[in-house]
């Protein structure tokens, strides 16, 4: 469990990077907090030539939400987005500072970056789900200047993404707020990355809880730990239905009776359609009730 | 070899705080990895990638000519013929034809066996090194259901075929008892693999000494004198030029310090290539390495008379072993099948169990080893009847359990090598405490509230018996130096429990010394050659006699020479807090410290032919263990829509008959339990169907961490001193987890008001989401 042998720069703003990325060739990395690409190293599932470390560049830890939605700078570490108390972050976008306590534990969380997570792209990661959910937008730096992706074109499978190896994440970019909105997720332990999560919204129109006899306009869910991607559930039957219970229970089982999940250490594809049923109704539960 | 000086009582019973501590605390311990010679070199292991397969060749030219490698081993390389021999043999079983050898020669038989060994000036290019080793394996078929490998068909790790041994335990007319039932019951248990998982992986450093031909090995935790001396034999060497030297180690379990291949090669390497050379494991490693343990199906089944009453009781017991047959030999399986009747009135047992050999990491022992599976198997199966018979779960315990006045209780069966004689104690009191004790903890109260709010919640009961104290001897040097310090050189090993301080308290309280006095060296080899190590539980009873007999003979040496020094009589003199002084004249009195150096060699205290210094070696000699018995409860959570269990409430009960220090004996519970809670719940060892190892990280072999472990508590009695030793104490190591599988089963299925048996551990969500889904609601 020690890496293979590789070589290793540290860069100080984003052009220099790009440009040390394009002279170093397919073989190096980015690296960030490390907390994935580290473990990979070791069990030498990865093996780059070169890391370059982007963590000493400055101004790319933030949060900032204006008209034009949020932004998110990729080295805003886990940490910094579960704290924050910025209320006109809050408004509209407490859902990030929310999720964030999913993810993984507090050293991990006080390391990893939200561009690294991302860029990472594993499909059952907080922040790859809420990008789909909430349909940001990456913002990368290449040789050829910045460029702007939606995410449904930047994920393309398992741990892949439409970057050039000579690209950078500078900054994720929500668009739109999402009052009504929750994450949750089942791991047997606090910490483990989920086994299945579900990341829901649901546009009353209003906000507040829903009051009696009110009705969805629509509903949003995306499923991790499924497959390959983020899984975006088809919701177009539940437009119109009442915002209570019983609709969350169908939204529950339409999200099971999408997916196919695979069989892994933690159980077949029967229980994780069980789960994204429990977890889906759950979730819109308690996205519903969201102040 | 008592004399007129009196026994203060003051050190044993008190909580005191860890001689380790200071040093563990403030990062001062020094553990396997921590050691380094100048020169030293690094071996890194090349293991079997493959579950099964015929060893066609191995290309070493590559990685030996690599940067930084100094050497690359193979079983060529090897004395012929080398195998690790059992260490503990038990029912005449014959295993030469199983044991792992050191390298495999021509077929590997798991994913993660030794077949190189790459020594490097540093562990990276070590690293480097051993991906270049080229190996051609035939692969063949992988065994992985032991039930399907012991028949006939099945595929052949070895040539004799995969079942190693094939015994049955037991006493009393079965069939009769059968025969005349009112009421059979029987149910299949299948316990998951797991294993012991140390937090810290395995670490050796062997320094040869060029000029004396000694070996110095640091990282040999657990039997130092037995592995000394079969190391000594199988290099060819008197065992009294290997120093195994004492050092920290984070946690043994029962994995930690048995000989593993490891244990032969890199003192091997450091002497052939007459350098220090150091190997430490790293956890993907240690996760197909180190013994694995506990996986096994129980087929077990009880006869009942109308009234509740065991009259018969028969397990038929499939015990997967792994590929080969190590240290343990078949101890696990014969525990268990010696174990299995608990506490309880049995008049008629019989249990069978096949050890077989499959695809997989071979298994040892772990905390409670054949107690937690055995327990598991018998207390669903009574729970179970509690339900046909339409009884409580605990009035069948209480009907069943023997009474005091039943004990002691022969049953006519041994294992590791003793009788089974329950020796005292009084269960029905100890499960009625534990009830009470429950109750006035609230736990009732919370299964009530819980159900009221709509949740699934249980409560689990279950009782056990442990056994504790395996002799046959152990040996203790205690030695007071000339400022009136006190050393204790025993032959246990310090893995974490608090041995160091268990001692200490026992060897003050023997001498009349105060705690602080006495610094007790566990593990070395110099300083104890004759220890017999720590594990069974075994420590605080024979290692414990064995300091309290050498403090003993110390304190009377002392006596004689103070007496000489105040021109007293020996039988005035009392012993306190290390002076000796005249009853009712304690101003004539000596320190240790004095009567030591009037020990010394021209001293005019000694007479002619008198040794000089004061110490004394004692042995103590126990034929039978000592059988400890508690019980567990515990209140679980289970979430319909997910499977996940939440451990609300866990409270472990338990009879030590002396606790030495009862926050130890807490700690050890409670450590035991929350490893119980990962066995019962959460840790596995999976395969899939070509033997590759599914959980080989920490993020697939689930250990619990503090976010599962609820607050355990406990109640600890003291109400059967031990009659086999003289302190009257009883093992404490393994009650925290022996009955953890058994209680979980419980609470799980009486969360979801299951008629029969939970079926199997670990309760992972996905088998409890189907066992709620078509086990039926309550
Ligand atoms: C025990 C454990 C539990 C965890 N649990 C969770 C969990 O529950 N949920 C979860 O989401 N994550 C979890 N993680 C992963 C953690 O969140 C990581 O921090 C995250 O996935 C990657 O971020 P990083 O900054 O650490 O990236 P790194 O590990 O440094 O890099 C990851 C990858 O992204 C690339 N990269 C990084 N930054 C950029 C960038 N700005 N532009 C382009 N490429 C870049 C790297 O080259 C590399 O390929 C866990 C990790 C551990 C060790």
């Amino acid at each position: 469990m020690k890496p293979a042998p590789f070589s290793y720069y540290r860069t100080r703003s984003v052009p220099e990077t790009v440009a040390r990325l394009a002279e170093l060739g397919d073989g190096a990395k980015i690296l960030a907090g490390g907390q994935s690409l580290v473990p990979m190293m070791n069990f030498r599932l990865a093996r780059p030539d070169a890391l370059v470390d982007v963590t000493r560049i400055p101004g790319l830890e933030y949060l900032r939400a204006g008209p034009d939605g949020l932004r998110i700078g990729a080295l805003t570490r886990h940490r910094t987005v579960e704290l924050c108390r910025d209320p006109v972050v809050l408004d509209g976008f407490g859902l990030l500072p929310r999720a964030a306590r999913w993810i993984g534990h507090y050293p991990i969380r006080a390391r990893g970056t939200f561009g690294g997570s991302i860029a990472h792209a594993d499909p059952a990661a907080e922040w790859c789900l809420l990008a789909v959910l909430l349909e940001a937008n990456v913002v990368l730096a290449g040789p050829a200047g910045a460029r702007t992706v939606p995410v449904s074109d930047f994920f393309e499978g398992f741990y892949t993404t439409t970057a050039e190896p000579d690209e950078m994440i500078t900054e994720l970019h929500f668009p739109r707020a999402a009052r009504h909105a929750a994450l949750t997720e089942f791991a047997q332990r606090q910490g483990d990355f989920a086994v299945v999560a579900a990341a829901v919204s649901v546009d009353l129109g209003v906000a507040g809880p829903p009051r009696p006899g009110a009705a969805c306009r629509s509903v949003r869910v995306v499923l991790g730990g499924v497959g390959p991607l983020p899984f975006v559930v088809d919701t177009g039957a539940l437009g119109g239905q009442p915002a209570a219970a019983a609709t969350w229970r169908a939204a529950g089982e339409l999200a099971a009776a999408q997916i196919d999940p695979p069989a892994d250490g933690h159980g077949g594809p029967a229980y994780r359609r069980r789960l994204a049923a429990t977890l889906v109704e759950r979730a819109l539960t308690e996205a519903a009730a969201a102040p | 070899m008592t004399t007129g000086t009196s026994i203060p009582r003051g050190a044993i019973g008190a909580s005191m705080a860890r001689k380790e501590d200071p040093r563990l605390l403030r990062g001062r311990g020094r553990f396997g990895g921590d050691f380094a010679r100048p020169g030293q070199l690094w071996a890194r292991l090349v293991r079997s990638p493959v579950a099964h397969g015929r060893l066609r060749s191995i290309g070493t030219d590559d990685a030996a000519r690599a940067d930084g490698v100094v050497t690359v081993v193979t079983a060529a390389s090897l004395p012929p013929g080398l195998a690790i021999p059992v260490r503990l043999q038990v029912q005449d079983a014959d295993l030469r034809d199983y044991l792992q050898p050191v390298l495999a020669a021509d077929t590997v038989r798991y994913v993660g066996e030794p077949v190189a060994v790459v020594v490097a000036g540093d562990p990276y290019a070590a690293e480097d090194a051993a991906e270049l080793v080229d190996l051609d394996i035939d692969e063949a078929p992988a065994v992985l259901d032991a039930a399907a490998a012991a028949g006939p068909d099945a595929p052949r790790l070895f040539p004799g075929g995969n079942v190693a041994a094939d015994f049955t335990l037991g006493y009393g007319d079965v069939a009769g008892a059968f025969a005349r039932a009112d009421r059979i019951v029987e149910i299949a248990v299948e316990i998951g693999r797991h294993g012991a998982v140390p937090l810290e992986p395995r670490a050796l450093l062997a320094d040869p000494d060029p000029a004396t031909g000694r070996l110095s090995i640091f990282g040999m935790t657990k039997v130092p004198v037995f592995n000394r001396d079969l190391l000594a034999t199988l290099l060819g060497m008197d065992e009294t030029l290997i120093h195994v030297h004492a050092v920290d180690a984070g946690g043994g379990f029962g994995a930690r310090g048995e000989f593993y291949p490891e244990d032969f090669l890199v003192p091997w390497l450091a002497r052939t290539l007459r350098r220090p050379v150091m190997w430490v494991e790293d956890r993907g490693e240690h996760l197909v390495a180190v013994n694995h343990s506990r996986q096994q199906v129980h087929q077990i089944a009880a006869a009942f008379d109308t009234s509740g009453r065991i009259l018969g009781l028969r397990d038929d017991v499939v015990h997967d072993n792994g590929a080969y047959c190590r240290t343990h030999g078949i101890i696990v399986p014969e525990l268990t099948v010696a174990m299995l009747p608990g506490p309880y009135r049995v008049p008629a047992y019989r249990g069978r169990v096949r050890v077989v050999l499959t695809s997989k990491t071979p298994c040892g022992t772990y905390r409670a080893p054949g107690r937690f599976e055995g327990s598991t198997a018998r207390e669903q199966l009574l729970d179970v009847a509690a339900h046909q018979l339409k009884i409580s779960r605990n009035e069948i315990r209480s009907r069943n359990l023997l009474r005091a006045d039943e004990l002691p209780c022969q049953r006519s069966m041994s294992t590791l090598g003793t009788d089974v004689v329950l020796d005292a104690g009084d269960y029905p009191a100890l499960l009625a405490a534990a009830q009470a004790e429950a109750d006035r903890l609230g736990y009732p109260d919370e299964v009530e509230r819980g159900r009221r709010a709509g949740r699934l919640r249980g409560l689990g009961v279950a009782a056990f018996l442990e056994k504790s104290g395996l002799g046959p001897q152990e040996t203790a040097d205690v030695v007071v130096s000339r400022t009136g310090a006190v050393h204790v050189f025993s032959g246990g090993t310090s893995l974490g429990q608090g041995i160091e301080t268990v001692l200490a308290q026992i060897a003050a309280d023997a001498l009349g010394a105060d705690p602080d006095q006495v610094s007790v060296v566990n593990g070395d080899t110099d300083r104890q050659p004759f220890g017999g190590g720590s594990w069974a539980s075994r420590s605080t009873v024979v290692a414990g006699s064995a300091v309290h007999a050498a403090a003993g003979a110390v304190r009377d040496r002392a006596a004689e020479i103070a007496a000489r020094m105040l021109e007293a009589d020996p039988g005035d003199l009392v012993s306190e807090h290390g002076r000796i002084s005249v009853r009712g004249d304690p101003g004539a009195a000596v320190t240790l410290a004095e009567v030591a150096r009037a020990t010394a060699p021209a001293s005019p205290y000694l007479r002619p032919g008198e040794p000089a210094g004061l110490s004394a070696r004692r042995r103590f000699e126990v034929a039978h263990m000592t059988y400890p018995y508690g019980v567990h409860l515990a209140v679980v959570d289970v979430d319909p829509g997910t499977g996940g269990v939440q451990v609300l409430r866990y409270l472990v009960a338990y009879e030590v008959g002396r606790a030495v220090n009862p926050a130890l004996v807490a700690g050890q519970l409670r450590g035991g339990a929350a490893q119980g809670i990962g066995g019962a719940l959460l840790e596995e060892f999976c395969y899939d169907e070509n033997g590759q190892p599914q959980s080989a990280t920490f993020m697939d072999y689930r250990m619990p961490t503090a976010a599962e472990v609820p607050p355990i508590d406990v109640l600890i009695t003291q109400d059967s001193p031990a009659p086999g030793n003289p302190l009257g104490v009883r093992g404490a190591g393994e009650g925290g987890v022996s009955a953890a599988g058994a209680v979980l089963a419980s609470a799980v299925r009486d969360a979801l008001g299951l008629a029969g048996s939970v079926g199997r551990l670990p309760l992972t969500p996905a088998r409890v989401q189907e066992l709620a889904t078509n086990g039926g609601g309550r």
